[in-house]
């Protein structure tokens, strides 16, 4: 007979000495562990909770200014730092790990408009409502504590006057050329004191301008005549345009996807587009209760952040058609501009408060150095909670926002508004000869033409 | 000739290699849950892609776990098999030659405990196997440590204790004693008296649940959830009084055997029994539940031990023998026990469950209880008498994941286990028959309809049978042959009128109103006329 018994001497399974680590046993197979999904659902519930009471975004509020901040521009070379310009003409580079100025960049009479930074990061181009472009030299970032900073003003390297004033500025990706925009679209290079080329498409003023990072001789502006146009700099004239219903007041292309933008429109929705196809949106994201004033791309390209009049910041998926995140305090008011910063983890909007805020792109992430464990863990969770998002709980769970009372009851009334509008656009459909009507999707119904 | 050679040997090879893929192949399935879903009938292809590349990513999971399997896995189960020359046979083997043939570690795990004054005794043992706690019905309480068998604490509570059971780990006890269950620390404080339980004759832990389920001598079962004291439910089984319980491990579903015959299974979120089975013919003794969940063992007062498949809830095997208590080990060995005798049986294939070993105890020992220790090869055994353990090989499952039950925690080990189990806590709406029902779709309950063809057979056959219908003999003419063949027809009319009506419905073919306004087309404010008119 031959026979054998499970024998396992305690010395084999346990540890020898205590400063050694416990030895672990894994057994994957099934049979030991019943009720596997109602165990993993409620991992999922429990770490939906936890999301909530773990999201703390605002991290500090950086003030300095004392007029409304209007513009913002990233700096390429650090990633700590950050351009703002104000409405009296203040130009600061904050640093954003300190929360401090580093310093100011005095000049502008009236206020500015717009801030872009090259790509290498060596030169500042501001515009403003004073008529001038202003080019500045980046001073180096020290890396010492930058508490005595403030106060060290730099002069501009060049300042061209021209005869308009201005509403916007950026600057080609990858060469020599920015583009302003007022009261038509100047090409500037860094080196000549005049634009070396303009364009002109009707009379009414541009309000936002962007390079294509992709293609460095293409961009796009957005103007009060509620259009959006294309240009390419290798054509004399502009190449084409959009006319929507209501104007768009900031465009941000999509970094990692560069034929898609996005727009943020004054009617509270931002509109993604495929520059190739611009007949219909190919997403409209909703969410906001007042117009849209900036949006700025992740790194990533999967997500962007826009600020608003209706006093929040939003955060949406790059193919969303609701926020992810919606960011409010009680001291934050009308949002003029938001940043993405370069390592798409944290947010910084400039208000109408005179401050700048800093978000946590993620509510509630850890921040600082993960151990690898609590790396794994973290993502195990959000697999469990990618699983078992549809689940009624764990949907309510995360989906559920608190805002602010008049936010609330704006985003009531709006719905209120628009369901009316589509009862009586379905009566009116009823009451009229078949297919005169034609259902008309919401990605179209915004865009009245298309020019070329 | 000299190709031939090269040829047998690859062939030797191929059969080689084919051999070590179906071993992997059925490893692979060891760790599967079920089979892939089927993606053609998909129409979204992102979904497709989706789920594809999730089915993938389980595929791989389940190779690597058996790649890994050497390396995680190295205790090797125990068995006992019988020499070649087949003469020998397993059941004949004796508990004292096993005890020599086995190493030292091992021959110290059975034990004899006589305690004659104060028996008969019941037992149980924790998740882990390490601890056991005894009950004497006299009143003698007692936990050991199984590792090192040392007496942890003992003591005398001087009423009956009916059973005993651990919580969710060695620190908590329940006892159920002579009119309330009470439970007790490892140090032997009283910590709760759960009064609200009444005189309960069985005690019941759902470790995953936190629920503490007890069955009193009024038939009444009550769930109490003990991380919380709040008492989750309490149903009156209406079966009479009964001591035969026993949770169901793969569901946690709690089975009950009745006086009447009855086997039936309870949640506690529903009043009604979920399933309700006659399995004897006379009281239910005992009933034990397979790890898989799929299997159920049933002891009756008719001498028959019954094993079910919970499935389709019928008999798979019935043997002539009696037993006064069963249990499943965690490989599927089943322990049944009778007057003084233990028998173990074991599943030689297709379900037919075979004699594996017998233990005989000294004649008159009367043995109340037989419970497999987890994670060990060894049959615990309360009788008048005392206390035994005998060695059972191949009955424990030989390799235990630290983070599920570990045989040899330390104090901060179980202390985080605590703590997850506590995060993980179960509700008890997740108790369910088929506990992978959790976020699957409800399949609709939309009834089929039957085919024309269906129809038109039923029919003949309603018809068929209504021609054969034999009538009384009448008298004063009513039995004329015309009469005969009228009644006949209105017969078979009448079988076929339901049959008719089906095939309207079926037909599709839409009534009057419809077809006038599918026919003029309309905007839809000026329908509500086109109807009207009609």
């Amino acid at each position: 007979m031959r026979v054998k018994v499970i024998s396992r001497s305690t010395d084999e399974f346990t540890r020898e000495r205590s400063q050694d680590l416990q030895k672990v046993f894994r057994n994957y197979d099934p049979a030991l562990r019943s009720q596997e999904k109602a165990v993993e659902y409620t991992r999922a519930l429990n770490a939906a909770k936890l999301e909530k009471i773990f999201a703390r975004p605002f991290i500090g509020a950086m003030d300095g200014h004392v007029d409304a901040v209007s513009c913002m521009a990233k700096n390429p070379n650090y990633l700590k730092a950050i351009f703002s310009g104000s409405m009296d003409g203040d130009i600061r580079l904050w640093d954003i790990a300190a929360r401090k100025t580093v310093c100011q960049f005095p000049g502008h009479q009236g206020a500015v408009r717009g801030l872009a930074t090259s790509t290498d990061g060596d030169l500042l181009v501001s515009c403003g409502v004073d008529c001038t472009v202003r080019l500045w030299k980046v001073p180096m970032l020290k890396m010492v504590d930058t508490n005595d900073a403030i106060g060290d003003a730099s002069q501009p390297s060049a300042v061209y006057t021209w005869k308009h004033a201005f509403w916007g500025v950026d600057h080609q990706w990858d060469g020599n050329l920015f583009a302003t925009v007022g009261a038509q679209v100047d090409i500037w290079d860094q080196n000549r004191s005049e634009p070396i080329n303009s364009f002109e498409w009707g009379k009414d003023t541009v309000l936002s301008v962007r390079f294509n990072p992709g293609e460095p001789d293409v961009l796009i502006t957005s103007a009060s005549d509620r259009s959006i146009t294309l240009y390419d700099l290798r054509m004399s004239s502009p190449a084409r345009k959009l006319i929507m219903k209501t104007r768009c007041n900031s465009i941000c292309w999509n970094p990692r996807e560069p034929m898609n933008f996005t727009a943020a429109n004054e009617d509270t929705n931002c509109y993604s587009f495929d520059a190739r196809k611009l007949d219909e949106a190919k997403v409209v994201h909703k969410g906001h209760v007042s117009a849209v004033m900036d949006i700025d791309y992740s790194p990533t390209g999967r997500e962007f952040v826009t600020g608003s009049y209706d006093r929040t910041v939003r955060i949406f998926q790059y193919n969303g058609d609701h926020s992810r995140e919606i960011y409010h305090t009680k001291r934050m008011q009308r949002v003029f501009c938001v940043k993405y910063t370069y390592d798409g983890t944290y947010l910084v909007s400039g208000s109408d408060d005179t401050n700048l805020r800093l978000w946590k792109s993620k509510a509630s992430e850890q921040l600082g150095v993960l151990l690898p464990r609590e790396r794994r863990k973290q993502e195990y969770l959000d697999a469990v909670k990618e699983r078992y998002k549809h689940l009624p709980e764990v949907k309510r769970i995360v989906r559920h926002r608190h805002l602010p009372k008049p936010i609330y009851k704006a985003a009531n009334l709006r719905r209120t508004m628009i369901e009316a509008e589509n009862r009586k656009e379905e009566r009116r459909r009823a009451h009229s000869a078949p297919g005169s009507m034609p259902v008309q999707p919401f990605r179209k119904r915004r865009i009245i033409k298309e020019v070329e | 000739m000299a190709s031939a050679k090269p040829a047998a040997e690859q062939k030797a090879m191929e059969g080689g290699e084919q051999e070590a893929l179906d071993e992997m192949e059925k490893k692979v399935h060891k760790y599967s849950r079920g089979k892939a879903a089927y993606l053609g009938t998909l129409r979204d292809k992102k979904l497709k892609g989706q789920l594809a590349a999730r089915e993938k990513l389980y595929g791989h999971s389940a190779k690597a776990a058996v790649q890994t399997e050497k390396w995680l896995l190295p205790t090797e189960g125990g068995y006992l098999e019988p020499d070649d020359d087949g003469l020998e046979k397993t059941y004949r083997y004796q508990q004292t030659s096993l005890r020599e043939d086995v190493d030292l570690l091992s021959s110290r795990k059975p034990f004899d405990m006589i305690l004659p004054l104060l028996g008969p005794y019941t037992l149980g043992y924790t998740g882990n196997g390490r601890y056991m706690v005894v009950g004497g019905r006299k009143g003698h309480v007692a936990m050991m440590d199984m590792l090192n068998l040392e007496l942890v604490k003992e003591f005398q509570v001087r009423e009956t204790v009916r059973d005993v059971a651990f919580l969710h780990n060695e620190q908590l006890y329940a006892v159920a004693q002579k009119k309330y269950p009470y439970i007790y620390n490892r140090h032997g404080t009283e910590i709760h008296c759960l009064k609200e339980h009444g005189k309960s004759l069985k005690l019941q832990f759902l470790e995953k649940h936190f629920l503490l389920s007890s069955i009193n001598s009024f038939g009444q079962l009550h769930y109490q959830d003990i991380s919380t004291g709040e008492m989750v439910a309490n149903y009156r089984t209406g079966l009479g009084r009964t001591d035969v319980m026993r949770v169901n491990p793969y569901n946690a579903v709690i089975g009950l055997g009745h006086a009447g015959g009855k086997v039936t299974m309870w949640k506690p979120t529903s009043v009604k029994p979920l399933v309700t089975m006659l399995c004897h013919s006379g009281p239910v003794t005992a009933i034990a539940f397979d790890r898989g969940g799929h299997l159920m063992a049933t002891a009756g007062v008719d001498r028959k031990v019954k094993i079910w498949d919970l499935r389709k809830y019928e008999v798979i095997n019935s043997y002539a023998a009696r037993a006064q208590s069963l249990d499943f080990s965690q490989k599927g060995l089943l322990a049944c026990s009778n007057g003084s005798q233990v028998e173990i049986f074991r599943d030689t294939g297709g379900q037919d469950y075979k004699i594996y070993m017998k233990h005989r105890m000294v004649k008159g020992y009367q043995i109340g209880k037989v419970l497999f220790r987890p994670y060990e090869d060894v049959l615990g055994i309360g009788h008048s008498m005392g206390l035994s353990a005998i060695l059972v090989p191949g009955s424990g499952e030989p390799n235990f994941d630290t983070f599920v039950d570990n045989p040899v925690e330390t104090s901060k080990q179980r202390r985080e286990k605590e703590v997850q189990s506590l995060l993980n806590k179960l509700q008890p709406e997740t108790i369910m028959l088929n506990p992978n029902m959790i976020a699957t779709v409800r399949p609709s309950r939309k009834k089929e309809k039957k085919t024309k063809k269906e129809i038109e057979e039923e029919m003949e056959d309603a018809v068929e049978a209504a021609k054969s219908i034999e009538f009384k003999k009448k008298t004063k003419g009513r039995s004329k042959a015309s009469k005969r063949a009228k009644k006949r027809e209105e017969e078979v009319l009448k079988a076929k009128r339901p049959f008719l009506e089906q095939h309207k419905e079926n037909d599709g073919r839409p009534d009057k109103k419809q077809r006038v306004s599918e026919e003029i087309e309309l905007p839809k404010a000026l329908q509500r006329f086109a109807k009207s008119r009609q």
